[in-house]
């Protein structure tokens, strides 16, 4: 089971409390990560990248076992850590705005 | 007994305010959405306990939200809160999706426009600003974008679609972003007549549909802009805003980024009528419920300088359609005040005495149930507004 934790607006916005879990069949990648948590999720479509390109939001990093991954390939396999769900895989809002 | 509601969006929630019909005694609601930019939010004038709103951030997108019980709960349309995950080849998650339209069918609608330096510049979509709920149908929903376009939904805001026609008329190339970003800002439906729409978008001027979205014309002769090369342009206005009368569906009245404006031929023609305003910059407009040539404007000292003149917070009222104006002070603070009044913060609403509301970015709502006469304010400390809306119930 994979751990996501995310920042306290998409929180709300999923109408979860605390961590989420994800089953994920296959290599535990970003791209496999964010496809679970939309599917699972469908109202984070969007937030954390864009609706078409894919592309990761501006303002969001992703870290995994205390390293920046995101501007990583997001179809690198991220540390077993994280697919044995030892460690939780982060989405933060960048410190930005003034 | 009949009541009021006003809908006010902040840069960091929204906030319901309600009263009876007297306008006395105020309930607060909010925040809704804290912490998220809320552009507007409107109700629905076929079913008023269906509200829109637009809500996002600089990290997170734009969400659209919904309500259907009058703003006492919210839910992301076609995505209800606790729903499992997405049947197979059911779209979920679409409400939040404007994909501008680059079909073959709809003409492939130019995807650039002018940028800053001069340059071209892909479409890029940032934000909802403004909603404008069908009369008829509460399902039925437009919205205006940055970068300009408008959308539509008919089925609650579950999805939207471009009306691709606006876009690919033929200066889209020439349009170019404002200070605050290329927005599509007013949308105003004619109730008389469903084929009708007009748009506002900063900076290239008004546009006006008479077959429902399909096709469009710019409707900018008479303005005059000193800072863009022909200051007689058919596009590239800054139009900030345009109000009109439910009976006079003809007669537009519009602040300009300068120059208060009225058109009496549905913006074929324009004419000047900022009069004896002391400033006629400014940004909201509006029109009194019952009396077509009553008008309201909030003038603001300059392009530079985006508070009230003078440090008085004055709102100032035509009765003769515009020329001639007075300053409306009683209740409204007339020394060191510093605020601005958006575009959108400004709105009326249909009690036989017409109440007049708006919001400052100071965080205050004054109203005026005594169609500008006297003032008072609702609240005081909200953050800064951007929006707000009125509903009159039954």
């Amino acid at each position: 089971m994979i751990r996501v934790e995310l920042p306290a607006h998409l929180r709300t916005l999923a109408h979860v409390g605390g961590e989420v879990r994800l089953e994920i069949v296959g290599p535990v990648t970003q791209r496999s990560i964010l496809d679970a948590l939309e599917s699972r999720y469908p109202m984070l479509r969007g937030t954390i990248r864009d609706h078409d390109s894919l592309q990761r939001r501006p303002f969001l990093r992703f870290f995994a076992c205390a390293e920046d991954f995101s501007n990583e390939s997001p179809d690198a396999p991220l540390p077993l850590e994280i697919a044995s769900g030892a460690e939780p895989f982060l989405i933060i809002g960048a410190i930005a705005g003034g | 007994m009949t009541k009021v509601r006003v809908l006010v969006g902040t840069r960091k929630g929204a906030f319901i305010l309600s009263a009876d019909g007297k306008r006395e005694n105020w309930q607060v609601s909010g925040p809704h959405f804290a912490g998220w930019e809320i552009y507007h939010l409107k109700g629905s004038p076929a079913d008023p306990n269906r509200i829109y709103a637009s809500q996002s951030s600089g990290w997170f997108g734009q969400i659209m939200q919904r309500s259907d019980d009058g703003g006492k709960t919210w839910f992301q349309p076609g995505t209800p809160p606790g729903e499992p995950a997405a049947p197979p080849n059911v779209p979920k998650g679409e409400s939040n999706k404007f994909a501008y339209d680059t079909s073959a069918e709809t003409g492939k609608p130019l995807t650039s426009h002018q940028w800053y330096d001069g340059t071209q510049h892909p479409w890029e979509f940032k934000r909802v600003w403004h909603l404008e709920p069908s009369f008829t149908d509460p399902d039925t929903v437009y919205a205006g974008v940055e970068d300009a376009a408008l959308f539509k939904s008919t089925n609650g805001a579950e999805n939207w679609h471009e009306l691709a026609g606006l876009r690919g008329h033929g200066t889209g190339p020439q349009w170019q972003p404002g200070a605050g970003g290329m927005c599509l800002h007013t949308i105003i439906l004619d109730r008389k007549n469903p084929n009708r729409i007009y748009i506002a978008i900063s900076a290239a001027g008004a546009f006006r549909s008479d077959d429902a979205g399909s096709t469009w014309k710019p409707i900018n002769q008479g303005l005059i802009s000193q800072f863009i090369p022909d200051p007689n342009a058919e596009v590239g206005h800054c139009v900030h805003h345009v109000a009109m009368h439910p009976s006079r569906p003809d007669t537009l009245f519009m602040q300009k980024h300068w120059d208060v404006m009225r058109s009496d031929n549905a913006g074929d023609r324009w004419h000047e009528v900022s009069g004896n305003l002391p400033t006629d910059f400014g940004f909201a407009i509006d029109v009194h419920a019952h009396e077509p040539e009553t008008i309201y404007v909030a003038p603001i000292t300059s392009d530079s300088l985006h508070f009230v003149h003078e440090g008085k917070l004055r709102i100032f009222r035509s009765r003769s359609g515009g020329n001639e104006w007075e300053p409306l002070t009683k209740g409204l603070p007339q020394s060191d005040c510093y605020v601005n009044i958006l575009r959108d913060a400004m709105a009326v609403d249909s009690l036989d005495s017409c109440g007049i509301y708006f919001g400052t970015s100071g965080g205050q709502v004054y109203a005026s149930s005594s169609a500008g006469d006297s003032w008072f304010p609702i609240v005081r400390d909200l953050p800064a507004v951007l929006s707000v809306e009125v509903q009159t119930l039954p």
